[in-house]
């Protein structure tokens, strides 16, 4: 249907940018953000294109290790959960028709149990199983990589489940008879006929899971033991603290993804345009030609210009030095701060000139200060909250003359250390040193 | 070239719960020859197939091929191999692949099957068309390939479910030829199921006829079409005029029936009635559309029925007459086209006769609904 009004094109149009600024939008902020030399992941203000966070991450232990127990993880599951959705789908099609209900919501279960859920009673279980079984505290049974696969298995089995169920349904089991009686026994039956068959949904499994293993949190939260994977060392390091190479390791995964979507569908489009052109089956399936695939294929420039704009960037990376940048940056910042401590000094001398004319006033912000005797400590306490909330700004006394010239100076003081309420670590004069 | 091997079932019963799919079924098939099971779908044939494939045990009794029981022995263990309704050829292997997949799984090298399968493919007239997936194949070539891949097995018996089943007319004409001939060069048994009259007709040197899982004949193809058993055999098996009434005299072989609506016909008796027809009985009279002819004579003392033509249908090969006999009675007559003016033209009040030879009388019966 398409309409010619101009209104719902714009409408269209409109419509169309906020669904992908909100579906892509954080993947490219978060991407921008990981080239940015600003300690914390924030795209304004822009400081300078740099590439050292790459280092960063690649210097990062953690995430390191985080990404290689992910991998064994990820691998684990992909294996044990193939299997045994495989296994489960080959029962769900075979069991008597009035059982199937029944287990098809056994199976399926794990998928609407929440992970947490799935976690904890992983890490029961096996502790159990490990007292029953008398073994120490460090068996295999505890270790954490083992009860994550298996955590992580009993759902993404599930969805391995449905992926078989769904191709095994177009299954002609006329084929499995066929082949039986060619004289093939039940093992060869399978292994020649179903298995092939099933490769698709085999693949497409293993991608499923191994994505669902690589994501979760819930579930691993409970069984990870000393083998923290990907997700649980960003959670950590959000807690404490983050800085652009977590948005370096997004901006990774996310052209990784990209790239390899885009080839495999480059690849099916290609594949269907040979077979609706009747190229024989032999030329399609086969190798992977260059020049035939360059043809008047929109998807293969843009692969190639993602693959040119990574090698660019590595090179720019080689040939271009943030330092000189830095450098500006970090004196644009010295002299705005220098700007601004001149701006409160002459405030402060400003307001004392003031207060010199005008005399005491009830609303003015030195009457949160208090009599001469309580001063000092009104300065020891302002360290924390600039003395808003100290009990002393409670009793209002009647301000007398000479304690205005202490309230001036403890006013300043509050200043300062207000900035101390968060270690100063976002003081700005901090980078200076 | 084999020897046949001949298949026995021995009082063979199969039910799937309460419902009996095989009633009771003795049949012999002899070694090297083709036999069809002929039937309306949904009545047993298929399921005898499977038990003789050994995917399914029969209830009770035995199956026996070349002698030796079959009870236990599972079908990838029996000297049969089967070719499917819808083929059932792997459609991710390749032509080639697929014949010789019985070779494969005994473990045969791979040049030897190649060349076993370049063999087959000559045979089946697909000479170099191994390399191709099932699915670049039309409906014949398919066909082929899987008489091919059944044969590569080497079997005693070759068991057929309606194969042909998914062809237009002329294809289905082609293999029904090709098939017997086939079954002629290697010479083993074949066991064909149809529902197709004309196929089991054409191909067979017996045909099994099936009703509701109860076998009502086993004869040869002329003896099915010229002398049925039951009157499911005699409606299901070619077309009928069917003319029921009450057996008025017997002697020697024929009788006399007073029909409801046509009167009197005098008839031969169906082998299988001989005897156990009595005077008094309900009965049915079996008139073929082609032994029906114009009397020459209509004052003789032959049979003689009065009918209106209402319609007339021009097939190539025959003239179909349809007319309206006394109170209704709708009768069929064919008059094969012998390039002569016609004497019948609509609204004709003819007189019909027919030899008493060629129609039969059985007694009443269940006739095979249309």
């Amino acid at each position: 249907m398409k309409s010619n009004s101009p209104l719902i094109k714009i409408f269209l149009g409109l419509y169309l940018v906020i669904f992908f600024g909100y579906l892509l939008g954080p993947l490219v902020i978060m991407s921008i953000t990981g080239f940015n030399s600003n300690g914390f992941p924030r795209v304004a203000p822009w400081e300078c294109l740099t590439f050292e966070w790459f280092e960063v991450l690649s210097n990062d232990k953690r995430i390191i290790n985080g990404i290689t127990n992910s991998f064994i993880v990820g691998i684990g599951t992909v294996i044990l959960s193939v299997v045994m959705g495989l296994a489960g789908s080959l029962v769900l099609i075979q069991i008597w028709p009035k059982l199937r209900s029944t287990y098809y919501t056994i199976v399926i279960a794990p998928i609407l149990i929440p992970g947490v859920v799935l976690g904890i009673s992983t890490l029961v279980f096996w502790d159990r199983i490990n007292v029953m079984l008398g073994f120490s505290s460090d068996s295999f049974l505890h270790n954490g990589i083992f009860q994550t696969i298996l955590g992580q298995s009993t759902f993404i089995a599930s969805y391995c489940m449905l992926v078989f169920v769904a191709r095994l349904q177009r299954f002609d089991t006329g084929l499995t008879e066929a082949a039986l009686d060619l004289g093939a026994t039940n093992a060869q039956a399978f292994r020649k006929i179903l298995l092939p068959f099933l490769r698709p949904a085999i693949a497409s499994a293993a991608v499923l899971a191994f994505l669902a293993s690589f994501e979760n949190y819930n579930t691993t939260t409970f069984t990870f033991g000393k083998f923290p994977t990907l997700t649980i060392e960003l959670a950590q390091k959000v807690r404490y603290g983050i800085n652009p190479s977590i948005s370096v390791l997004a901006f990774i995964i996310v052209a990784l993804t990209i790239i390899g979507a885009l080839s495999f569908e480059i690849y099916q489009r290609r594949k269907q345009l040979a077979l609706a052109n009747g190229a024989p089956v032999g030329s399609v399936s086969g190798n992977f030609q260059l020049p035939k695939f360059m043809r008047g294929n929109p998807a293969s420039i843009v692969l190639l210009l993602v693959a040119l704009g990574g090698f660019s960037s590595i090179w720019f990376a080689n040939v271009y030095s943030p330092d000189a940048c830095k450098v500006e940056v970090r004196e644009q910042k010295r002299l705005i701060q220098q700007e601004q401590i001149e701006a409160i000094k002459q405030q402060q001398l400003l307001r004392q000139q003031e207060e010199a004319q005008q005399g005491p006033d009830i609303f003015s912000p030195d009457n949160s200060l208090v009599p001469k005797t309580d001063s000092e400590p009104a300065t020891q306490g302002g360290g924390s909250f600039g003395n808003v909330f100290a009990p002393q700004n409670l009793d209002e006394a009647g301000p007398e003359s000479d304690a205005k010239e202490d309230a001036g100076g403890s006013e300043a003081s509050t200043t300062n250390s207000g900035n101390s309420t968060f270690g100063n670590v976002f003081d700005p004069s901090n980078l200076d040193q | 070239m084999k020897d046949g091997v001949s298949i026995e079932l021995q009082d063979v019963w199969i039910r799937f719960g309460d419902f009996v799919a095989v009633r009771e079924a003795n049949v012999h098939i002899d070694g090297g020859s083709f036999f069809s099971f002929l039937g309306p779908s949904g009545c047993g044939k298929t399921t005898i197939l499977r038990s003789v494939s050994g995917f399914l045990d029969p209830s009770e009794g035995k199956i026996l091929i070349g002698g030796k029981d079959m009870a236990g022995i599972g079908p990838n263990k029996r000297p049969t191999a089967l070719i499917f309704q819808n083929l059932a050829l792997f459609p991710l292997m390749k032509v080639w692949e697929n014949i010789t997949f019985s070779l494969e799984v005994q473990g045969v090298g791979k040049a030897a099957r190649r060349k076993r399968a370049d063999e087959l493919l000559d045979m089946i007239a697909l000479t170099g068309q191994g390399d191709k997936l099932p699915s670049e194949l039309s409906g014949g070539q398919k066909q082929r390939v899987a008489i091919a891949r059944a044969l590569c097995a080497e079997p005693d018996v070759l068991l057929l479910d309606e194969p042909l089943s998914a062809l237009d007319l002329k294809l289905r004409q082609h293999m029904r030829t090709e098939l017997r001939q086939i079954q002629k060069r290697v010479g083993i048994t074949f066991i064909y199921i149809t529902h197709d009259q004309g196929e089991a007709l054409t191909m067979s040197d017996s045909i099994a006829v099936m009703r509701h899982g109860i076998i009502d004949q086993i004869s040869d193809g002329e003896a099915i079409y010229d002398d049925p058993a039951t009157p499911f055999v005699a409606s299901f098996v070619g077309e009928n005029n069917v003319f029921r009434g009450k057996v008025k005299s017997i002697d020697n072989g024929m009788a006399v029936v007073a029909t409801n609506r046509t009167g009197d016909l005098r008839c031969r008796i169906g082998t299988a009635a001989l005897g156990n027809l009595q005077t008094g009985d309900d009965a049915m009279v079996f008139i073929r559309p082609e032994a029906l002819s114009i009397a020459a004579d209509a004052t003789d003392a032959g049979n003689h029925i009065k009918a209106l033509v209402i319609n007339e249908e021009f097939e190539g090969l025959a003239y179909h007459v349809f007319l309206e006999g006394d109170a209704g009675k709708e009768i069929k007559m064919s008059i094969t086209n012998q390039g002569k003016a016609r004497e019948t033209s609509m609204n004709k009040e003819l007189v019909l006769e027919f030899n008493p030879e060629q129609a039969i009388v059985l007694p009443f019966g269940e006739l095979a609904s249309e």
